[in-house]
């Protein structure tokens, strides 16, 4: 499943329902290592499940979904722990553990998984947190910062693990145009300096066409377009042209 | 919503859940800690001026019927049977059920709802280990300390309603309030408020862990978890009354 021009995110005909409401059907598509993918959609088609899926946080009624060769649907929960080691999630509201300050958030899956002595958690922390600008933060609750401030923690914490794989739910939403401009920035700095895969949820076509290499747009569960951006214009599909010309 | 047969048989596997998990690696000793002060050490006070005041009430209302029949001596007795046996292990669970049942399942519903809990499952970290154990194993080791103070509590209560009627010596109320009080009389309490706190720590954490309904959600786990955990902690009492006579016949009253 991968090599050097093969997927390391896959999904192949995957369905999700709650209860009567059908939120996938049949979707497959394919990212390659290294591309920044804009999944674009009206609210309720499925895209923030899409994600969950790919992390496992919710399983899918059929359908295979692959991450860097392993197939995630049928990983027990030892396997999940190992595939999501390779896997970063930057959630719409940061999702930041309320008790811990910054640091203690960004220092407890390396305390967990790695067994890395305090001092190099403490290099390592300190440098994710200067990347993205925090460095004077690490003391704070969630709770003290403004929104901009923990979109970052988040991401902070995302990358934290240096995932191959980054999946971001609307990491814009909420934000400034310049706040969500350098989120859009760091996101792209990410892939730029670790070849890091990147998924993105995002209602933001501005920021989407500024950082995407591929754009699939959700619509009632289906996949209508995936592609470029000119592919993606010249789709038969009305919807997905005016979600990626909007701007 | 879940007929009552499987509610039960859910929450019944979410405790099994826990017990095992309590026992498997990796141990969460730092969330453990905090819970312990969370559960234990802020829950003090209430249980402290619970206890106080119960104990002087109890004791003016006993203090009349006793005068009648001249038996003011067995007032002492009477206070720390009652309080030992039965009411210090009750109310306390129940205020606890109250105080922390209420912030268990108030707390980790709101940690489903914001996602938090997704947030550690995608680190790989064992949510269910890292937020239920911990309170549960909380719950289980502070509620009998927490008996005791109530207990003392009573019965230091119980001696100043005495003090004011009757101007008893301390040590004079002391010694007549153990009179009659053996190692029965505080083990079987024990394990019965461990037992509590096991019911107290899985059942609000069953309704934090599970709700899916946005903030409305979040009010109802912390009303249901008060609501279920006082009503199972009644139930169980029953329960373990009769088994506590059966295994200690001499702690009956």
């Amino acid at each position: 499943m991968t090599g050097t021009h093969e997927p390391i995110v896959a999904f192949e005909q995957v369905s999700k329902a709650f209860g009567e409401k059908q939120v996938l059907r049949d979707v497959s598509f394919g990212v390659k290592a290294g591309e920044i993918v804009c999944i674009l959609g009206r609210s309720g088609t499925g895209k923030s499940v899409t994600l969950k899926l790919l992390i496992a946080l919710q399983r899918p009624d059929q359908g295979k979904i692959w991450i860097d060769n392993d197939e995630i649907t049928s990983l027990d929960a030892a396997g999940l722990s190992r595939v999501r080691r390779k896997m970063g999630f930057l959630f719409q509201d940061a999702a930041l553990f309320d008790d811990l300050t910054v640091y203690e958030n960004l220092a407890l899956p390396l305390a967990r998984l790695t067994g890395k002595p305090r001092g190099e958690i403490d290099v390592a922390v300190r440098n994710v947190l200067q990347q993205v600008g925090l460095a004077c933060d690490t003391k704070k609750k969630p709770s003290a910062l403004s929104g901009g401030m923990r979109k970052r923690a988040g991401l902070a914490r995302a990358l934290i693990l240096n995932p191959r794989v980054l999946l971001a739910d609307e990491p814009s939403s909420g934000l400034d145009r310049i706040t969500a401009s350098e989120i859009d920035d760091l996101l792209l700095r990410q892939r730029n300096e670790s070849n890091t895969t990147i998924l993105v949820v995002t209602h933001d076509v501005h920021g989407a066409r500024k950082i995407g290499d591929k754009f699939a747009v959700l619509d009632k569960g289906r996949m209508i377009a995936f592609g470029t951006a000119g592919e993606v214009e010249r789709s038969e599909h009305e919807i997905a042209r005016r979600l990626i010309s909007e701007w | 919503m879940l007929n009552p047969i499987e509610f039960f048989g859910e929450i019944s596997l979410f405790g099994v859940r826990a017990l095992r998990d309590t026992f498997s690696p990796p141990f969460e000793a730092n969330q453990v800690r905090l819970q312990m002060n969370d559960v234990g050490v802020r829950s003090l006070p209430l249980v402290l001026a619970s206890g106080f005041a119960l104990g002087m009430v109890m004791s003016l209302h006993t203090r009349g019927t006793l005068v009648t029949f001249g038996a003011t001596a067995l007032i002492p007795s009477v206070q720390a049977m009652a309080f030992f046996v039965e009411i210090g292990p009750l109310v306390a669970a129940l205020l606890l059920a109250g105080r922390v049942g209420a912030g268990i399942g108030a707390v980790i519903a709101n940690m489903r709802v914001t996602e938090q809990i997704d947030g550690i499952e995608s680190l790989s970290v064992d949510s269910f280990k890292f937020l239920v154990v911990p309170r549960v194993l909380a719950c289980v080791l502070m509620l009998p300390l927490l008996t005791l103070f109530m207990d003392f509590a009573g019965l230091m209560g119980g001696y100043v309603a005495e003090f004011a009627a009757s101007h008893l010596s301390v040590s004079l109320y002391l010694s007549r309030a153990f009179t009659y009080v053996e190692w029965p009389n505080f083990i079987a309490p024990v394990i019965k408020t461990s037992v509590f706190g096991f019911i107290i720590g899985t059942a609000s954490s069953y309704f934090g862990y599970t709700t899916d309904d946005g903030a409305q959600g979040v009010g109802r786990a912390a009303t249901n978890s008060v609501v279920m955990s006082s009503l199972l902690i009644i139930l169980a009492d029953v329960i373990l009354v009769k088994c506590i006579l059966f295994v200690f016949p001499e702690s009956a009253l």
